[in-house]
């Protein structure tokens, strides 16, 4: 007798077939208890939101817009709150107007809408190299392929990127769209400088280029710097993704995109066939939040908070790390990119670490074409700075203690990190 | 009319196989709940020893993967508080989760398994046991399976075929535990037998529709086809069951417990390990080879809690 312990696998469409367990992701479920210091997630510190100001804003919601909270709404999403994303655009001088907006679940859900929108099975996507874990999802989901173009302290070396575009010319394969995260980059914590901004926009222009522009964390800048954006540069070839999630809190799963008014109108259409509305009841909070409260002042406390963490955490890896390890010093939000030498798999040294009680996400995740084993991503946003630098002292316990067995079982030394 | 039984499923910990762990947990919690057993879920911790002197447990499921739920800790725990529990006693456990262990133990009882070698981290760091891998190559071939020494659900499991992967492997397997078990690897028909209550269930042949049985193919549904029997002849299948149940007894189990073994291209089984808390998920072996045996997911939880209560 055969037995199928999935009997609708004939049933899936071709794009579910390849989608696994993942060994690593199981491992997360340790890390995600008490004991361990988890530098894994890239949660925000919502502890350190004023919650009884957002229960205020919250009951007053229900009390004096109950119905309409409650009710289905547009699939645009709310013009009220629009009128309030462009707002909160406008503290980076990004250029929009309300209609220009599609609010969405998170910006998660814009990621997949515009996936959905542009690829087609095997279509081309560029993107750093690394790039953010569900970046690729997005666009793996829809079978497109991610091309990285490394990256420096300065963000996407766009030399490469251009030797590459020539290139793709060349063999006549059409990018469909560039994939950039510009500002504090997940997961290098790197931004990507004005030269290199300019000289993308002018590649765009060249090669007839789309630009997915993902900035989740522009505002929380350590040195309270707004950089040009991609989309004040080039607003006809640029489709700007942001969210609330990483200025308020993911729970509200608040995102936007704002995009050329004929892209806009398809988003629209792809989101109401996936789930009709984002929901008024956030909605409307948000509303209220971004039109009442002084929310620039919250951004700035968690941005002191982040810089305060990210200190804690370089002077800890300063002072644990075996030498031979490299890592990037963050202008803003949340990470930091860790390289080892060559030869020290981070996934396979996971399950070690989680039993030492301190978690990161291998790099391997935040490539699309399974390289990265030799990086780690450490999240300093969640854990108080205590924790922050006993996970540190761990880590580096851990990977001096691999180190010599490593030298023990090969009977020779790692070798030297390349730089991220 | 008779008290419910009153039932503590321990499953989550800190263990690597937390996640499995969670996935059979719950769904022996739903199922003794849809029975009517009056049932808590406990994702055990440094609360487990109150929880359960507090909470008047007629019987504790274990549902745990790893280390402390499956290698002998727990079960001493629960000696200790007198709380019956499922599955195999705290030695039979201590015995079967040391894999080099039990494979000394079953070759003792005249079992084939595979010619093997375990080294731990001290070999490595203080012996120079890293002059001794081309040995071991020599030795057991360059088709090797390298292993945690504990441990399951296939985390930190290598298969390779060349003599150049065998120091990552090695580095691989010590990610998850201090002694590494290196195995010639076996060709031939992969199975696992269910051992319920000593008798063997019928065996579960295991067929990975791409590649090997690694941690995706054990746990995505569908990526895996198994067919129960195993399609091998009778005299085969009789051997098969019989080396099961002698490796049962060799490390002393009761209840249930799973035997993973390959069948060479002679015919001849070769038991790879014994798992005395096998999995229970939707895709896990055990309650496959149940299945096979006519018995639902909820007939098997019933009768490992009745194995529990009957022996107290």
């Amino acid at each position: 007798m055969r037995l199928d312990t999935d009997p609708y696998l004939d049933r899936y469409a071709e794009r579910v077939q390849g989608l696994k367990t993942s060994e690593i992701r199981a491992l997360f479920s340790v890390a995600a208890r008490p004991e361990v210091v988890s530098f894994a997630g890239g949660m925000p510190a919502t502890a350190h939101l004023d919650l009884e100001v957002v229960a205020a804003v919250a009951a007053k919601v229900i009390r004096d817009h109950g119905a309409t909270a409650l009710q289905y709404g547009g699939g645009q999403g709310r013009v009220e709150l629009r009128e309030e994303l462009v707002r909160v655009m406008a503290e980076e001088d990004i250029p929009g107007h309300a209609d220009d907006i599609v609010v969405t679940i998170g910006g998660q859900q814009a990621l997949e809408l515009v996936a959905k929108c542009f690829l087609n099975k095997g279509d081309l996507v560029i993107a750093e190299g690394p790039t953010y874990v569900g970046g690729i999802g997005a666009i793996n989901s829809h079978q497109g392929d991610i091309q990285h173009i490394p990256m420096d302290d300065d963000g996407m070396r766009t030399d490469v990127l251009a030797e590459e575009l020539e290139r793709l010319k060349l063999a006549g394969r059409r990018v469909k769209y560039v994939y950039t995260i510009p500002n504090h980059q997940n997961p290098a914590g790197v931004s990507m400088s004005l030269e290199r901004r300019h000289h993308l926009a002018a590649l765009a222009e060249q090669y007839d280029l789309m630009i997915v522009e993902d900035n989740p964390y522009g505002l929380l800048d350590f040195n309270d710097q707004r950089r040009v954006s991609l989309k004040s540069l080039l607003p006809e070839r640029v489709i700007y993704v942001c969210t609330l999630s990483k200025i308020f809190a993911p729970g509200v799963r608040t995102g936007w995109i704002a995009a050329p008014a004929p892209i806009r109108d398809k988003l629209v259409l792809l989101r109401e066939a996936a789930d009709l509305c984002p929901p008024n009841l956030t909605q409307m909070l948000m509303e209220a939040w971004l039109g009442t409260q002084p929310w620039q002042q919250q951004v700035r406390r968690f941005t002191n908070l982040y810089e305060e963490r990210s200190k804690v955490m370089l002077a800890s890896l300063a002072q644990y790390m075996p030498k031979d390890v490299a890592w990037t010093v963050p202008t803003g939000a949340f990470y930091i990119w860790v390289t080892v030498p060559h030869g020290i798999n981070t996934s396979a040294l996971l399950p070690k670490a989680v039993q030492r009680r301190v978690a990161y996400v291998p790099g391997r995740g935040f490539y699309g074409d399974g390289t990265g084993e030799n990086h780690l991503r450490l999240s300093f946003s969640f854990p108080e700075t205590d924790r922050i630098a006993e996970g540190v002292s761990r880590l580096g316990e851990l990977l001096h203690d691999e180190y010599e067995l490593r030298q023990a079982v090969y009977g020779h030394v790692a070798t030297t990190p390349e730089s991220s | 009319m008779p008290k419910t039984p009153r039932i503590a499923v321990l499953c989550g910990g800190t263990s690597l196989e937390r996640a499995v762990s969670l996935r059979s947990g719950t769904r022996v919690t739903n199922t003794l709940n849809d029975l009517q057993y009056d049932v808590t879920q406990i994702d055990v911790g440094g609360d487990l020893v109150a929880t359960l002197r507090d909470g008047a447990f007629d019987a504790a499921f274990i549902a745990l993967h790893g280390a402390a739920g499956e290698d002998g800790t727990v079960q001493s725990l629960l000696e200790l508080l007198a709380l019956p529990y499922t599955g195999p006693d705290a030695l039979a456990s201590t015995l079967a989760w040391n894999k080099p262990t039990a494979q000394g133990l079953f070759q003792r009882h005249g079992l084939n398994v595979p010619r093997h070698v375990s080294l731990s981290q001290l070999a490595f760091r203080e012996l120079g046991a890293s002059a001794a891998l081309s040995h071991i190559v020599d030795t057991l071939g360059a088709s090797l399976v390298v292993k945690p020494a504990r441990g399951g659900s296939s985390i930190g499991l290598t298969l390779l075929e060349r003599a150049e992967e065998l120091p990552a492997a090695i580095m691989s397997a010590f990610s998850c535990a201090d002694v590494v078990l290196i195995e010639q690897r076996i060709a031939g028909t992969e199975i696992a037998i269910t051992v319920l209550d000593g008798t063997p269930l019928p065996a579960v042949e295991i067929q990975p529709k791409r590649g090997d049985y690694d941690f995706s193919a054990r746990y995505t549904a569908g990526a895996t086809e198994f067919h129960a029997p195993a399609r091998l002849p009778d005299d085969i299948q009789q051997a098969c069951a019989l080396a099961a149940s002698r490796a049962y007894a060799a490390v002393g189990a009761r209840h249930i417990s799973r035997v993973d073994v390959i069948v060479d291209s002679h015919g001849t089984p070769h038991v790879i390990e014994l798992d005395t808390c096998p999995g229970l998920t939707q895709t896990s072996l055990a309650p496959l080879a149940a299945e096979a045996a006519g018995m639902t997911f909820a007939d098997l939880c019933t009768e490992l809690v009745s194995f529990a209560l009957r022996d107290a």
